[in-house]
């Protein structure tokens, strides 16, 4: 076993090496321009772009011409909101979404609010799910888009994607899903979901960074973009720029790898997963885990040690590569919206840790993870005035704090 | 985020980590800081009723690295100092000691206020003859 461990999956993945081979002839030999019709350098390239268009195609159940490449899943997302809001603008200028979006939609949204668009963010229930009857109640004659995440980044709860699909398509709005941390690792299919568009990302599923992809479905009904950057009409003139060759080959290898490994996968991640979570509850006590275990990526576990800092637990755990939901960790020094709107409390928001287990990571990891967070925990808690309180019998709800 | 050898050196040896008896006359206790900010501190001090000089201090600590590192400091060098001496501790000695980056600096200021809020604890039971409990509203 090799230090430091790597356990923050949903922030990045490593490449995996079968990937990166895929990639490393379009940086050397085969280096041609993929719109360039008139060589074989070209056709090398767009033969390239093609088979990764199909593979991607495959994983997400769409056709391959409904494949648009971006730089990345923000670009996807930015794509997918605004060019729906400049393009459908006659019909409506309302957009739903919800307060746990990942901030590629929920500051895209607050832009086009700028620009005279409403937006209504739908509250999540305890679990970090949307409530179906609020999502009805939210949609007027104005509503051209529902924007909903289909797992979240923090607590990896899985939206109720196929019901929200049905009411979309019941009330003709269209329906964009956020499928960053879902694609590759539980099956997703834009056909049974009914999907409009979907926003993908290379660097999360073992592929490369710099890298992503929009669906946007061509039929019942052909979802049309307005491009948001001008230049030579590639992508079906929704996206221009010179594709990025190499790394769309890598997409396209990542999300074929995805297909054919996924059900051993991610049946091996739930395992590894929950004996994470089994041990850290049995052998702590105040310990809680941040939203719904029922709907939940099988890669992802985010649990909260009351009365203990997250900022000083990864200090503790610092050859664990985790992340926390603390504002200490943040440049915003706001502790996780995404926590709060759970309204777990904001002082168990500082103290929760997210594990985003991925590809690489073995059994004898978790347990030296495990075991690490169990003597961190219980050191840190000797050190904490509330556990002392708290095991002293106050009430800390009733304690006058100095605020500062 | 990078820590300082000495802010790490605090960490892994937290110094003087306990409690004293609050009820205790001679001792003053400071609660500073909120659970939803993410830091709070408690730091008590033991001081001699003859000599005026604080014999023992002790800390706890629910925050961040240099949260815990920072109050640490603080219950090391308040030991042996009279408690006029204790309360021209600043923060900025603190952030000096540490190399606490600008981001860190509310937990120098956090053990500032905690020094004073303690010192402030053990004053008003001298004044008050009475052995009063502490609370976190005192602080």
């Amino acid at each position: 076993m090799n230090l430091p461990i790597y356990m923050d999956n949903h922030a990045t993945t490593p490449t995996d090496p079968r990937v990166l081979e895929t990639m490393l002839p379009y940086f050397k030999e085969h280096f041609g321009n993929a719109a360039s019709r008139n060589h074989a350098f070209g056709w090398e390239a767009e033969e390239a772009v093609e088979t990764a268009r199909k593979q991607i195609a495959s994983l997400i159940g769409a056709t391959a011409k409904e494949i648009i490449f971006t730089s990345g899943a923000t670009e996807s997302n930015n794509l997918a909101l605004k060019g729906v809001a400049e393009m459908y603008a006659e019909r409506g200028n309302h957009i739903i979404t919800a307060a746990t979006e990942h901030k590629a939609i929920l500051d895209t949204a607050k832009r086009l609010e700028k620009h005279g668009v409403r937006v209504t963010y739908l509250p999540v229930r305890q679990d970090g799910l949307i409530d179906l009857d609020m999502l009805r109640e939210a949609i007027t004659d104005k509503t051209i888009l529902v924007s909903i995440m289909y797992a979240n980044n923090e607590i990896g709860v899985v939206q109720p994607i196929r019901e929200i699909g049905k009411i979309c398509k019941e009330k003709s709005i269209l329906f964009h899903t956020d499928g960053v941390q879902a694609v590759g690792k539980i099956p997703v299919n834009v056909i049974e979901d009914n999907i409009d568009l979907l926003s993908l990302s290379g660097h999360k599923i073992y592929g490369p960074k710099g890298v992503g992809a929009l669906y946007v479905r061509r039929k019942s009904p052909r979802v049309q973009l307005t491009a948001q950057m001008d230049g030579g009409g590639h992508e079906r003139g929704m996206r221009s720029g010179t594709l990025n060759v190499p790394g769309i080959a890598g997409l396209g290898k990542a999300c074929a790898i995805a297909q054919a490994e996924m059900s051993e996968e991610s049946r091996r991640m739930a395992f590894l997963r929950d004996k994470l979570k089994d041990r850290l509850l049995a052998e702590l006590d105040e310990t809680y885990i941040n939203g719904s275990m029922e709907h939940r990526l099988p890669n992802n576990l985010n649990i909260s040690f009351a009365y203990v800092e997250g900022e000083s637990l990864l200090m503790g755990i610092n050859d664990v590569a985790v992340s926390s939901g603390s504002a200490c960790t943040s440049a915003t020094l706001e502790p996780s919206y995404v926590l709060k709107a759970l309204g777990a409390g904001d002082d168990l928001a500082h103290s929760s840790i997210r594990f985003g287990l991925g590809r690489f990571n073995t059994e004898e990891e978790v347990d030296y993870v495990a075991a690490k967070v169990i003597s961190i925990v219980k050191k840190l808690r000797e050190l904490s005035p509330l556990y002392e309180m708290v095991k002293e019998g106050i009430d800390l709800s009733k304690v006058e704090w100095t605020a500062h | 985020m990078a820590y300082s050898d000495k802010v790490l050196d605090h960490y892994n040896n937290p110094r003087n980590v306990g409690s004293l008896d609050k009820t205790a006359p001679n001792v003053g206790t400071g609660i500073v800081g909120a659970p939803e900010c993410g830091d709070v501190m408690k730091l008590q001090v033991q001081v001699n009723g003859e000599t005026g000089i604080i014999e023992e201090a002790k800390f706890k600590t629910f925050g961040c690295g240099s949260a815990i590192a920072s109050s640490s400091l603080a219950t090391e060098w308040l030991k042996g100092k009279t408690v006029d001496e204790a309360l021209a501790i600043k923060n900025t000695e603190i952030v000096n000691e540490l190399s606490l980056p600008p981001v860190k600096i509310h937990c120098s200021v956090l053990a500032e206020d905690a020094i004073k809020a303690a010192i402030g604890d053990y004053k008003k039971k001298q004044e008050s003859g009475k052995e009063a409990p502490a609370t976190a509203a005192q602080a």
